[in-house]
């Protein structure tokens, strides 16, 4: 997909700070961002994901100096030599559409791309920018399927929960051809009642309501546009809940075009001129039917009478089979580790053995101790004596007793278990020690944590004070 | 006969089909008005439609679809529609049974629902038509589906059939003249899920539940569809309008109803039909348009030169025209395309008539111009006349030279004098328009249920019309004659108040340009103002929580003044019956419980009632009005001081005086500070209360400010006093 670098595409990828949703998880140490996902920072699978595309000119957007400085160090680390980075801390809490308004001067390409640094995916991302190009959008939301269990579930995951009604995350409505967003509700607004604008279904006459697919926050913008809305509305502070929804909502009565005569943007006025213009004739010229944005614009008598300024929101739904998913709670993070050393392994970049999991070749197992299939162990660790582990991953350096049980839990790097522990859907952060015949199910345990002999947890939280 | 369509019923129908016969439901009656004058002397049922009564198209295709017993229910005029069906040939058809269930009080859809219950005469499933529905669908694909679900699940119970139709941007009606219909049906399913078809210009958004997608994992809503009134029903819908008896209007109130309703969880599907042709007159332009698709034979087999049941044999000819056998034409009339001219008619030379309909019988003159005009029988058009997309009744003559505008409609036995013109949108009768007071009610009726006459003559049997006629034709056929022109017979209708709207929008006549560019003009202003104001889109990114807060502080806002009203009712019964103060605050509990509202909002409200009554006490002067409130405050401060627990309290009270003062009661404004120093006095306000009022207000906007400016030196006085005490 050279293209999308040929198209001047600029990427931002806005990785967040010390998420309050991840806590225990994430601490001073280890932002959002470099959470391990499969034993390497969740980052790494969108940078990768670009990388892969060609598109190396990125700038990292991240809450917080501290955690820029994480960030920042890691990325110079891993992709000095092969990508062009440029990492920006903007202060913390201000939102995505804060810190998007925090780089503007950097954004100069007539499209930007802007990717959560959270997202573990293989939607190519140039499908959504040629999409977004071919409509001529202001906006092209990637859409993909909801996972199966909704986003507030927590307890134990597992095939067990696969029957589980979709979650709710969004509710999309589409236009007939599937290819334009008419109406989206993000956040809370999804538990209320579904308003549509009798507006937008009398030009487009028929609408899909599905509440099936989820906004997997990769979009594409039209830079002139998403400066002037995050210019003029001062508070806007999401993307997701604020500036695409604003979009979609008003794309048969654009304030963008007319406003841009007014903003001094170099030749942001003249787009929206020649837009206008062009559109009748761009109509003949076109063999392909016009979108309904393109008959409403050009007034209910079909003759430009009376012009009517629309704008265009795309939408670029994933394939069912791809992968799709976003970092950003505790189940959330458990889900993700599971899917990418099981089902969605291909996404893990490793190789995976004929027992279909990944044991590191400097990674040391006792006698009698089992390492079932999808799981990970990673180089330097050690176990002792009759372990059994499923369905798990377990990170670096990490030294395990004896009669240690992992199920369905995450390990990160450098932890000690003692003998006779039991470990089930549980995320055991850094420098953990577990004493021996500790019992945990479904806990965090944050980074640093003593939990004492013979102590025994269940769905809870554990932390430094 | 028409040829069977839709394959043979038998065939790959179900066994159930087979035993029972399928019965059908005709209403002769559309409980509205809106076809009137012309349907104070003859049912709308019965008003030609391309030369042939609309029934007779209702029940050719009931025949044709395999229906075998029709049970006409008659209200409006039933006596002729009965005298019309026993002269017909359907009385007496082998498989196909017509009897008609006479009713003289019903008022709605609803009541003769009610009143086919009683009769038991439905057995099964059955189909609901009106009976001035034109189709040709094939029944047995719709009526099979039904069925299956109802084998399925038993609280399936009615089908309805919609088809495709984009109403127009411009107007947002369909090409049918009803107004736009928005639905949310299933797409796997077919289920309706929403029904909207009363649009509310206000309303910029349609609402649906949040649950429909709790149980659908997709949902399309449609703009872009007709609702053809063909009801394929259980018997259970019967018995529904039975229980709830105050159901009028099958789809104002049935179905809306039953969506509504999830105790019972009926539910209603929705057959679409593509090719086959489905239409109910609603209107004047739906008279129109699917006259012109009887025409240009989309109602094929129902279609002029095909001849069913009740019309007469004509011609096909070149262009779309149909004549029958015996018209008298001149050499020089110009008949143009789409025109269907009747038998016995007569045309005279230079005559041009196009787009068209002409009766059986008529006298049409010379040099007369008619287009898109419907002209039923006996009709006489004398020389000169000029007629445009005008409906003109039996029996009507047009002197020379008269001049219809369009959408101008004639009833019986008008006669138009020499040289007049009738305006455009005019309806002309020799019946009077209604008294005032009854076309209130029914506009109340058209409104809010359906347009359900409730006007005694229009059910009153013909013979009683003719007699009033009779009587009446000699003293008001000199007064009518003025109305139009020289010789002429008929007074011309009033429009109601608003009418206007309604007369281009359901006219036979086009929408004219001039309208469609205001109506473009309007809805681009619209557009802008509301841009502006930001009404329409807020300027939050969400839409959804700001609308729904606004309407909830409404909500609230209207709980709160309701509540206050209250509260004030019950001070004013204190005061004037000398109710315990005990009681009072017992009635004021419990009124705030069951409004759900704070002790703050009991302050306040007590606070708003008892200025209110020193108001209203007769007083001269400003001051007269300060010892009002001072012994009004005195008598009942301890009754608010029981609500006032706290500072918090006293800063709302003092907050509500505001409001008063700058709102309701401005008479209070230059007291100000008079007042708020007497309740001082009184202890009913702290100090503290007014100080944290002040500093509160400090950093509110300038123009907020201008109590707290007048209240300057007190607040002073209070600091310093303060100060002292320290």
């Amino acid at each position: 997909m050279e293209i999308a670098r040929g198209m001047d595409f600029q990427v931002v990828v806005l990785a967040g700070g010390f998420s309050k949703s991840l806590v225990p998880l994430v601490s001073k140490k280890v932002p959002k961002a470099l959470l391990p996902v499969a034993n390497r920072p969740v980052l790494s699978y969108v940078i990768d994901l670009l990388e892969q595309k060609n598109l190396k000119d990125l700038i990292v957007v991240v809450e917080g100096e501290t955690a820029a400085h994480s960030v920042s160090a890691w990325i110079s680390g891993t992709y000095i030599d092969r990508l062009h980075v440029e990492v920006a801390a903007v202060p913390e809490d201000v939102g995505t559409a804060g810190a998007l308004r925090a780089i503007d001067h950097r954004l100069t390409a007539k499209d930007i791309l802007v990717v959560s640094g959270d997202l573990v995916c293989d939607v190519p991302p140039g499908a959504v920018a040629a999409t977004h190009r071919r409509h001529d959008a202001v906006v092209t939301a990637l859409l993909c399927t909801a996972p199966a269990s909704g986003p507030s579930d927590s307890g134990s995951s597992g095939a067990k929960d696969k029957a589980k009604k979709p979650g709710r995350y969004n509710i999309i409505a589409l236009d007939p051809t599937k290819q334009f967003l008419l109406h989206i509700a993000a956040g809370a607004e999804v538990e209320k009642d579904i308003r549509v604008q009798k507006s937008i279904l009398r030009a487009v006459s028929q609408m899909e309501i599905r509440a099936d697919l989820m906004d997997a926050h990769m979009y594409a913008f039209k830079r002139s546009v998403l400066q002037d809305v995050l210019n003029q509305k001062e508070t806007f502070q999401s993307l997701r809940r604020d500036v695409l929804p604003y979009l979609v909502r008003s794309q048969l009565r654009s304030e963008l075009l007319s406003n841009g005569v007014q903003s001094d943007e170099n030749g942001n006025s003249k787009d929206a001129m020649q837009n206008a213009k062009i559109l009748p004739s761009q109509l003949l010229a076109n063999a392909s039917t016009p979108s309904f944005h393109e008959l409403y614009a050009l007034g209910p008598d079909g003759s430009s009478s009376i012009t009517r300024k629309t704008h265009k929101c795309c939408v670029y739904i994933a394939n069912k089979s791809k992968y799709c998913a976003r970092l950003n709670s505790i189940q959330a993070f458990s889900d993700i580790n599971r899917d990418v050393v099981g089902d969605a392994n291909h996404l893990s970049g490793y190789s995976f053995s004929a027992q279909n999991n990944v044991i590191h070749p400097t990674a040391v197992l006792g006698s009698k101790t089992t390492v079932g299939p999808q799981c990970m162990l990673g180089d330097g660790s050690q176990m002792g004596d009759k372990c059994s582990v499923k369905k798990s991953v377990i990170g670096r350096h990490c030294r395990i007793g004896s009669n240690v049980k992992v199920v369905s839990s995450v390990i990160m790097d450098h932890i000690t278990i003692g003998d006779g522990c039991s470990i089930q859907g549980s995320v055991i952060c850094s420098n953990v020690q577990l004493q021996e015949r500790v019992i945990l199910k479904d806990c965090q345990v944050g980074a640093g944590f003593v939990v004492t002999a013979g102590s025994e947890y269940k769905a809870e939280s554990l932390a430094k004070k | 006969m028409v040829a069977k369509k839709g394959g043979n019923r038998g065939e790959d129908a179900e066994d159930e089909l087979k035993r029972e016969p399928l019965q059908a439901i005709l209403l002769a009656d559309s409980f509205a008005t809106k076809f009137r004058p012309i349907t104070l002397e003859r049912p709308k049922v019965l008003l030609p439609l391309v030369n042939v009564p609309m029934i007779d198209y209702t029940l050719a295709w009931l025949e044709s679809a395999g229906v075998e017993e029709v049970f006409v229910f008659c209200c409006a005029h039933s006596k002729q529609v009965i005298d019309y069906l026993k002269n017909s040939k359907w009385f007496g058809q082998p498989n196909f049974a017509v009897s008609t269930i006479e009713s003289h009080d019903s008022i709605s859809a609803g009541d003769a629902l009610r009143l086919i219950y009683e009769r038991h005469v439905i057995n099964g499933d059955f189909i609901l038509v009106t009976g001035d529905t034109v189709s040709n669908m094939p029944l047995i694909q719709a009526l099979k589906e039904h069925k299956e679900r109802r084998r399925k699940d038993n609280n399936a119970v009615m089908t309805i059939v919609i088809k495709q139709s984009k109403p127009s941007s411009i107007t947002n009606q369909s090409r049918l003249g009803t107004e736009e219909l928005f639905m949310a049906i299933d797409p796997g399913t077919k289920q309706l899920l929403y029904y909207e078809d009363k649009a509310d210009d206000r309303k910029g958004t349609i609402s649906l539940d949040k649950g429909l997608l709790m149980d659908n994992a997709s949902i399309s809503l449609h703009n872009d569809k007709q609702d053809c009134y063909i009801d394929i029903c259980s018997p259970e819908v019967l018995s529904l309008f039975t229980d709830n008896f105050d159901y009028q209007h099958l789809r104002r109130h049935f179905v809306k109803g039953l969506l509504v309703d999830d105790i019972m969880g009926y539910k209603i599907f929705t057959h679409e039909i593509h090719a086959s042709y489905a239409a109910r007159i609603d209107n004047y332009r739906s008279y129109d348009t699917i006259s012109k698709d009887i025409i240009q034979r989309w109602t094929y087999p129902l279609v002029p030169d095909v001849q069913f049941f009740g019309n007469c044999a004509s011609k096909l000819e070149r262009r779309g025209m149909y004549r029958a056998s015996e018209v008298g034409l001149s050499r020089s009339a110009q008949i143009g395309p789409f025109t269907v001219i009747g038998n016995g008619t007569s045309i005279g030379s230079n005559t041009e008539i196009s787009d068209s309909v002409v009766g059986e019988d008529c006298v049409i003159g010379s040099n007369v111009s008619i287009e898109g005009c419907y002209i039923w029988n006996n009709v006489t058009i004398e020389n000169g006349c000029k007629l445009r997309h005008a409906i003109v009744c039996d029996g009507v003559i047009m002197k020379s030279g008269a001049v219809l505008e369009p959408g101008a409609v004639l009833s019986f036995k008008v006669v138009v004098g020499q040289q007049f013109i009738v305006p455009a949108y005019s309806k002309v009768s020799l019946l009077q328009q209604p008294v005032i007071k009854d076309s209130d009610e029914e506009l109340e009726y058209d409104d809010n249920s359906s347009g359900i006459i409730g006007i005694p003559s229009i059910s009153s049997t013909p013979e009683k019309l003719n007699d009033q006629f009779g009587t009446k034709l000699s003293d008001s056929q000199r007064r009518a004659g003025s109305e139009v022109g020289d010789g002429g017979v008929g007074f011309i209708w009033s429009l109601g108040e608003g009418g206007h709207e309604e007369e281009w929008r359901h006219s036979v006549a086009p929408i004219p340009a001039d309208k469609l560019i205001e109506i473009i003009r309007t809805a681009t202003d619209e557009l802008e103002i509301s841009n502006q104001d930001g009404n329409f889109l807020p300027p939050s990114g969400e839409l959804e929580p700001d609308s729904v807060d606004n309407d909830s502080d409404e909500d609230a806002r209207d709980d709160y003044s309701y509540f206050e009203k209250e509260v004030e009712a019950t001070f004013l019964r204190a005061v004037h019956e000398n109710v315990k103060e005990d009681h009072i605050i017992l009635e004021v509990n419990a009124l705030r419980l069951s409004y759900n509202l704070t002790s703050t909002d009991c302050a306040s409200a007590l606070f708003y009632s008892m200025m209110k009554l020193a108001s209203d006490t007769p007083h001269d002067t400003p001051g007269e009005l300060v010892k009002n409130v001072a012994t009004v405050i005195t008598k009942w401060k301890q009754l608010l001081k029981d609500y006032l627990s706290s500072i918090d309290e006293e800063i709302e009270v003092i907050l509500k005086f505001e409001e008063l003062c700058l709102e309701s009661t401005k008479e209070y404004t230059p007291l100000f500070v008079q007042v708020l120093h007497l309740l001082y006095d009184q202890d009913v306000i702290q100090e503290k209360a007014i100080l944290d009022w002040a500093s509160e207000k400090e950093e509110a906007e300038e123009s907020d400010k201008l109590f707290l400016k007048q209240a300057e030196k007190f607040i002073q006085w209070l600091n310093e006093a303060s100060e002292e005490e320290d």
